[in-house]
């Protein structure tokens, strides 16, 4: 594929270079999560946009990384141990208050998210052991080299959380566009849309903390929003808009981690960057294909 | 018994009430018009009814067999629906998810279910089309649908007219009126006092007066007769009069 797009040297020196990288179990532990995390954060992104809690996405990775700086004040090992639960108990937290607060949701979202990122820089910066702080948080933010230095035992806690991730999202699929299509009728109908949300906000919880390793905590809402956007500017039907935005994560995050490897980027920019690139394509052929 | 009894019934919305001491009945086979100001409570009643919203005193009484699940609903437009990319085939299918239960996905039959409503609604060529690019009319025929998925007895609908042009709403009306000789009891919303009365056999009138009775009842009393004539004199409040 690459003759195509380089010239036949420039070609070979990149496979030769990628064939060498493949050889080390962490890059290939690295592309792996890399397109599970993609596929997970993608599946939820639709619903989340058309529900317009794009901004819940954002201020729970903000609360995760408070969290995370917990963790790593608390010298854990394992800090998914506090982050998931600490995240899952924020995004419960957030679609409660968004409901009926008198500090209505968009507001809360913002309260809480800054908060978070505000406590979580203080802990960090006044406990925190590490000798090289702005290290620490700018990997916590933008995504670390962690990716690089996963251990077979994180590939799998990878694996399993985004195999239940699928797993509940196809079982619940039609549920879910009920529910995000049109609530008040859902419930007219009997349907318990609040445990439904609750389980959307659940899931988006764990992708969060996933998500989190591979590009921070920063960017993490790109991963969750651009696929959903840019397959609604193409497709008409849910269940396509779905799969292909499913697809466009996936290849794009698989297209960022090549690139990054090739080009010495930092892998989670770089992931945002593709998608970003990937959502103009799409607008286009949208814009002339519908020309809306 | 009635499919529906409301007893001194008051709604409102957070400790607020917005329309007290309703008393009515909606028996099998009725078309129900609830008419009213802006503001008097139509759509908060008709989300108590759809147990929407707790009633604020009184009570709502379901009865001849009818499951509060088993109504049909018709909301008025949210804002999700004006850019939801979704077919219309997805959206009547998912006027069956009372069905479901926990059940992960549709059976066959529901699928013929859905496909035999879009029939009954005349939309079976708009089935794969995406909702938010039809007009008003199929939207709302759309939506008919599902709710028709939902229920075989009872139809509720939030001013299914408004909004749409006169051709769409006349055809709209005499849509909801087939289905009612079809034996599915109504019960509407509307601004539109001229076509209530044309097409309703019932009028529940709220707000500052509280009527409830038969139509010809209606247009003897004197909140039918205020109301009438205001709606004939000032052409903003009956938008399609």
């Amino acid at each position: 594929m690459s003759e195509s797009l380089f010239d036949a040297s420039d070609g070979e020196q990149m496979m030769d270079k990628l064939s060498l990288y493949f050889a080390y179990p962490f890059v290939r532990y690295c592309v792996m999560v890399g397109v599970m995390i993609a596929l997970c954060s993608s599946l939820l992104g639709v619903t989340l946009v058309l529900k317009r809690y794009s901004f819940i996405g954002d201020g729970l990775s903000h609360v995760a990384f408070g969290v995370m700086s917990v963790a790593a004040v608390l010298n854990l090992s394992n800090n998914m141990i506090i982050v998931l639960p600490g995240t899952i108990l924020a995004a419960v937290l957030l679609l409660k208050t968004g409901q009926n607060a008198k500090i209505k949701g968009d507001a809360a979202i913002a309260m809480i998210s800054v908060g978070a990122l505000a406590f979580g820089y203080l802990i960090m910066n006044k406990f925190s052991t590490s000798s090289n702080l702005s290290g620490d948080v700018c990997s916590t933010l933008f995504g670390s080299t962690s990716i690089l230095t996963l251990t077979s035992r994180e590939v799998i806690i990878c694996a399993i959380l985004s195999f239940i991730v699928v797993v509940v999202f196809v079982l619940f699929y039609n549920k879910i566009f009920a529910v995000t299509f049109d609530e008040t009728f859902a419930r007219s109908v009997g349907t318990k849309a609040d445990a439904y949300n609750l389980l959307i906000a659940v899931v988006i919880a764990v992708i969060i903390v996933l998500a989190m390793n591979l590009v921070g905590s920063l960017l993490i809402s790109a991963l969750v929003i651009f696929p959903a956007l840019s397959s609604m500017r193409i497709f008409k039907t849910f269940k396509s808009v779905t799969v292909f935005s499913a697809i466009f994560s996936v290849v794009c995050a698989f297209l960022g981690i090549i690139i990054s490897m090739l080009a010495g980027t930092p892998v989670g920019s770089t992931i945002v960057a593709t998608d970003i690139v990937a959502f103009g394509i799409c607008s286009l052929i949208g814009t002339l294909k519908g020309g809306r | 018994m009635a499919l529906i009894t409301a007893k001194d019934l008051s709604v409102g919305y957070g400790g607020q009430t917005v329309a007290e001491h309703l008393n009515f009945k909606v028996n099998s086979g009725d078309y129900l018009c609830i008419v009213g100001e802006n503001g008097s409570g139509k759509s908060t009643l008709v989300k108590t009814l759809v147990r929407l919203i707790k009633p604020v005193a009184g009570e709502v009484k379901f009865g001849d067999g009818l499951m509060a699940n088993e109504i049909g609903y018709l909301p008025q437009h949210t804002i999700v629906q004006r850019d939801f990319p979704a077919s219309v085939k997805e959206i009547v299918l998912s006027g069956c998810q009372s069905r479901m239960g926990l059940r992960p996905f549709y059976t066959g039959a529901e699928k013929k279910l859905a496909a035999d409503n879009m029939e009954k609604m005349s939309i079976t060529n708009l089935a794969d089309k995406c909702y938010r690019e039809l007009s008003g009319g199929q939207q709302q025929r759309v939506l008919l649908a599902r709710a028709l998925c939902a229920t075989q007895k009872m139809l509720i609908l939030d001013e299914p007219v408004s909004g749409l042009d006169p051709k769409v709403t006349a055809e709209m009306y005499e849509l909801v009126a087939g289905l009612n000789k079809e034996g599915i009891t109504i019960v509407m919303i509307s601004h539109d006092i001229k076509s209530a009365v044309e097409y309703a056999d019932h009028i529940l009138h709220i707000g500052n007066t509280i009527f409830f009775g038969s139509k010809s009842e209606y247009l003897q009393s004197k909140a039918g007769k205020i109301f009438m004539m205001m709606q004939s004199k000032d052409p903003h409040v009956g938008k399609l009069v």
